[in-house]
């Protein structure tokens, strides 16, 4: 349909070329408009005098002025008007190509053919199936501002806006939820995770008072844990982080879709923090004692690791802490050692592959 | 629909342009009657095909269609109707589309309007249109599309910026367009002419209307956004040489030197390559403005560097038609013949002393304006160039203009009688120096004021000596002077308006130095006295509208204790763009103006205010008003000019009051 308004357009355009070409009226000499200037130049002076504008002496030496002039032109003028078939017909050709397709042309980039008017009021009254997201949320919007207690309302739009990128909006429809029928685990979390997204990844205060309610709630749920973990690593408490991503990755259930999320995480932490209670001591302690007590916590790490080499979280430990002492020789060993350990386990090579990779270890 | 039909329009409209560029072009340089007979039917075609375009923008922002990204970016769904149809061309889009409607709209009528004209004149002004439409049209499709679509549209607009949401965004943009792009016409007949090698003697003829129309529009646009500067930005004034302005004034100026030399050109065949450039410098300037201000160069030259698509764009059409225009000039004006001798002193040599004068005042603004942006691109180096350096140069040219103005209405053609005209003139001067010493004693200092009043009173007296003497004759009554009167050229009657015009907006200038300015905190209940008037203030006093919320400042002005008018300064809060905008409350007394505004209210509850009486300030706007109404009685006048060295004074009896040549 649309299409069909363009092309009658465009004949429109191309008629406005056509007709005149197509048409032969004769054009307007310089010297007739010439003429016709002076010689209404002349009339115009026959006036002033009967109206007393000027007198007749002044009249005759305008007059002679004029005269003069039109004599000049009259002499100057140059060739007549010519009419040439072959430039009409090129012309023609070059019109037809010209207009349709640059219009056609330009138009399929920049336009959206496509792309239906959409005022305002019809977008709001559209019937709810044809309804676009953003007029639906309006009008529900609209809905709850008359009946701010209708947590169905809220219910609605709390996950159409995590959809379409308004998370702030999210959360306090979440909150509005909590406020109408109760918290639960489940929406503690939605709202933790809306103020997530709306802070651009950060845990705010408020975030991290979400997970804690939904991790009271229901202490095996997943996602609060790993947020709360989250919000421990940003505040620069790594340890706890360790701790909560650890315990969560223990009861992990097999093949749980985020734990490898978890591990990445808990890798990325890596030696960066001292991670218990014997770590603590050893940050305590004065440069040259700290150096010698790691070296005696990897040394005894590496015997246990030789003696039971079923524990992957310890193995990854022990190659990135050759990495840290520079020792990159007995982490490739130990790499190698941790291989041989795993060759059944395609998840833990994995894991010591992306390792490897992260220190520049070679395969 | 009807917004992707608006969108094909255009792209058609471009095409359309081109054919109109080039077809002609070659039909008129080869004298091919079929060929040169296409421009004026695609010109109106064009025409069309924009303004369904900019109908389709405008029914977009009227409905808030929001899948535009320009009405999102321009509109909000509550704002008051006008401003939704005004905020179409209150962006850089919109504007431009403005632009080029306006431009095709002079095409269309100058098709329609020409048909006595040389035929290949009339085609190769319209192909020269035709380059610029397209120039234009290609910015607006590639850098600048008011078309842009959203997929996902949102369900509100980021609404227009509140110092935009006001009447004088309805009227002045498409004010100053009309002007600008008006220029566009004399730039393409001056261009044609030299295209086609030779200018007629009817060329100026066929020019005046165009140059008259273009002159009208632009004074009464600078006027429109001075006021509308004057009672918006809130401290009450009224011209800052800004760039923009200075950009809207140099082509004003340099219009103005054209209708003067046009005129000459037209009564007298003399003037011809000067009118031709300064045709040509005319629409420049406007292109130059047009350049400033959608470029981005202003806000910082660097910050157009940045993001140089639209800014590099324009510089290329300005480049490409300033440029190409001056080289056909300098390759041309040479053959062209120039005809018409006169003497210095003579109406035509005060044209000269006009044009002079003009285009010197024009090339201080020129440097004034580009000279800081220069010298940040160069040396990085960021100064501004203010009042003072415009009032230092600026200023003491247009003295020699003032006083030169009656002079030259009152010289014949050809050979003048100084003389004469200075003794005709003694009245006008008597008066000037009369009304400057009743200012001096009644309203005192600054000196510059007083004689800034007299030069005016001088000026607009001066302007209707002319036509008086014209329309007295000693021992004729009262009817016969009448009957005279209506008798005379309306063009007579324009130039006077027009010239008094200037008097009454350098009156109104003359009289800011006797302006009183208070800033107090003001609560209600307070009296403040102001010059003559005693202001009381009522009340203060919240109130809604539909896209703010404003608190309003119920004030009185009295005369000792009458009642004179109530005004409303107020402030307002829009919640959209998190802005507060003041109102000024503005009362006109006698030419003068009372204008209070207020700003935010203080933690004790009081709300600081500036209170202005301006004495005769309305003139500076009334002035050009009248320049635009003589500039209008004088495009009515549709009879052809004649040079004559000398005027009948007295039906039907040789002149006597004029002594002979």
């Amino acid at each position: 349909m649309i299409w069909l308004v363009f092309a009658f357009l465009t004949v429109l355009a191309l008629a406005s070329i056509l007709w005149p070409l197509l048409r032969a009226k004769p054009g307007v000499q310089p010297v007739e408009s010439e003429v016709a200037f002076f010689s209404a130049q002349a009339e115009e002076i026959s006036r002033d005098v009967e109206r007393g504008l000027m007198t007749a002496e002044d009249a005759a030496l305008a007059k002679a002025e004029a005269a003069r002039r039109l004599i000049h032109v009259a002499e100057a003028e140059g060739p007549g008007l010519a009419r040439s078939h072959a430039a009409r017909v090129a012309a023609a050709i070059l019109s037809l190509m010209i207009v349709p397709g640059v219009a056609f042309g330009i138009y399929v980039l920049v336009g959206n053919p496509g792309v239906p008017d959409q005022p305002l009021l019809a977008r709001l009254n559209a019937s709810p199936e044809k309804m676009d997201v953003n007029a639906a949320l309006a009008q529900i919007e609209r809905h709850l501002a008359q009946n701010p207690d209708d947590a169905r309302g809220y219910e609605l739009v709390a996950p159409v806006y995590m959809r379409v990128g308004r998370p702030a909006d999210a959360a306090r429809a979440m909150a509005s939820i909590i406020r109408l029928t109760g918290g639960s685990a489940e929406k503690y979390d939605a709202m933790g995770q809306a103020l997530v997204y709306a802070a651009n990844g950060k845990v705010t205060a408020e975030a991290e008072q979400a997970f804690r309610q939904a991790a009271a709630a229901a202490p095996d749920m997943a996602q609060p844990q790993f947020y709360l973990g989250i919000a421990a690593e940003q505040r620069g408490d790594s340890e706890t982080a360790r701790s909560v991503w650890t315990r969560l990755l223990a009861s992990a259930p097999p093949n749980a879709p985020w734990a490898e999320m978890v591990r990445s995480r808990l890798a990325a932490l890596g030696g960066a923090g001292p991670n218990s209670d014997a770590g603590r001591a050893v940050a305590a302690l004065p440069a040259e004692q700290q150096q010698a007590a790691i070296r005696n916590m990897v040394e005894g790490l590496a015997a246990r690791l030789s003696q039971n080499g079923h524990d992957l979280e310890g193995w990854l430990r022990l190659v990135r802490a050759f990495t840290v002492l520079n020792e990159k020789d007995r982490a490739a060993v130990a790499l190698a050692d941790a291989r041989r350990n795993f060759a059944s386990d395609p998840a833990g090579l994995a894991q010591l592959d992306a390792l490897a990779r992260e220190l520049g270890l070679g395969g | 629909m009807i917004v992707e039909t608006g969108h094909y329009a255009l792209v058609l409209a471009l095409a359309l342009s081109l054919v109109q560029a080039l077809i002609p072009l070659y039909g008129g340089l080869r004298r091919d009657e079929s060929l040169m007979a296409i421009a004026p039917p695609v010109a109106v075609v064009q025409f069309l095909l924009i303004a369904a375009s900019f109908a389709a923008l405008s029914w977009a922002h009227i409905v808030s269609d929001f899948s535009l990204l320009n009405v999102v970016e321009n509109s909000h769904s509550t704002k008051p109707m006008i401003y939704k149809i005004s905020g179409v061309w209150g962006n850089h889009e919109g504007s431009m589309l403005l632009w080029v409607l306006i431009l095709s709209l002079f095409g269309g009528l100058m098709a329609i309007f020409s048909r006595g004209m040389p035929s290949d004149l009339r085609a190769l002004t319209l192909s020269v249109q035709g380059w610029i439409g397209a120039a234009f049209l290609l910015f607006i499709l590639l850098t600048s599309n008011p078309f842009a679509r959203l997929a996902r549209p949102p369900i509100e607009g980021q609404d227009l910026n509140p110092i935009l949401q006001d009447p004088g965004l309805a009227i002045h943009p498409p004010l100053l367009y009309l002007g600008y792009v008006g220029f566009s016409m004399t730039f393409s007949f001056a261009t044609a002419a030299l295209l086609a090698g030779r200018i007629d003697a009817s060329w100026a003829r066929f020019v005046r209307p165009w140059t008259l129309v273009a002159w009208i529009f632009l004074t009464l646009g600078i006027a429109m956004g001075s006021y509308w500067a004057y009672y918006t930005l809130g401290w009450g004034g009224f011209w800052f040489w800004d760039p923009v302005e200075n950009s809207s004034l140099m082509p004003w100026i340099a219009g103005t030197a054209l209708l003067h030399s046009a005129a000459v050109m037209e009564k007298r065949d003399a003037l011809k390559v000067w009118t031709i450039f300064l045709a040509i410098l005319a629409f420049s300037l406007s292109l130059l403005g047009t350049f400033l201000v959608r470029s981005g160069v202003l806000t910082s030259v660097h910050a157009f560097a940045t993001d140089p698509t639209r800014g590099v764009f324009i510089l290329l059409i300005l480049v490409f038609f300033i440029g190409g225009s001056l080289a056909l000039f300098a390759f041309r004006a040479s053959s062209l013949k120039t005809g018409g001798i006169f003497a210095p002193i003579s109406r035509e040599g005060t044209m000269v002393l006009n044009n002079l004068l003009l285009t010197t005042s024009c090339a201080t603004v020129f440097v004034g304006t580009l000279y800081p942006l220069a010298l940040e691109a160069v040396a990085d180096e960021k100064i501004s160039v203010g009042p003072p350096f415009f009032n230092m140069t600026f200023g003491p040219l247009f003295i020699p203009i003032f006083l030169a103005m009656p002079i030259g209405q009152l010289l014949s053609w050809k050979r003048g009688d100084l003389l004469g005209a200075v003794q005709r003139l003694m009245w006008a001067a008597a008066i000037g120096v009369g009304g400057g010493l009743v200012f001096a004693l009644s309203k005192g200092e600054p000196v510059l004021s007083v004689l800034a009043a007299g030069l005016a009173l001088y000026v607009i007296v001066g302007s209707f000596v002319d036509v008086m003497g014209r329309v007295f004759v000693r021992g004729a009554g009262f009817k016969i002077a009448l009957s005279r009167a209506v008798g005379l050229p309306r063009s007579a009657w324009g130039t006077s308006l027009a010239h008094a015009g200037v008097g009454l907006t350098l009156l109104g200038l003359a009289a800011t130095g006797w302006g009183i300015e208070k800033i107090q905190a003001v609560r209600p209940g307070d009296e403040i006295e102001l010059g003559p008037w005693r202001l009381v203030i009522r009340s203060f006093e919240p109130r809604d509208g539909s896209n703010y919320k404003a608190l309003v400042v119920h004030t009185e002005i009295r005369d000792g204790n009458r009642l004179v008018d109530t005004i409303e300064p107020s402030r307002r809060q829009f919640s959209t763009r998190q802005m507060t905008t003041s109102e000024a409350g503005i009362s006109t007394l006698s030419f003068g103006q009372v204008y209070v505004t207020v700003a935010e209210q203080n933690p004790d509850g009081s709300l600081d205010a500036r209170l202005y009486w301006k004495p005769l300030v309305s003139l500076i706007w009334l002035g050009a008003l009248v320049m635009s109404l003589g500039g209008a009685l004088s495009l009515s006048d549709r009879r052809l000019r004649i040079g004559v060295a000398r005027r009948a004074r007295k039906t039907g009896t040789p002149p006597a009051a004029v002594p002979a040549e």
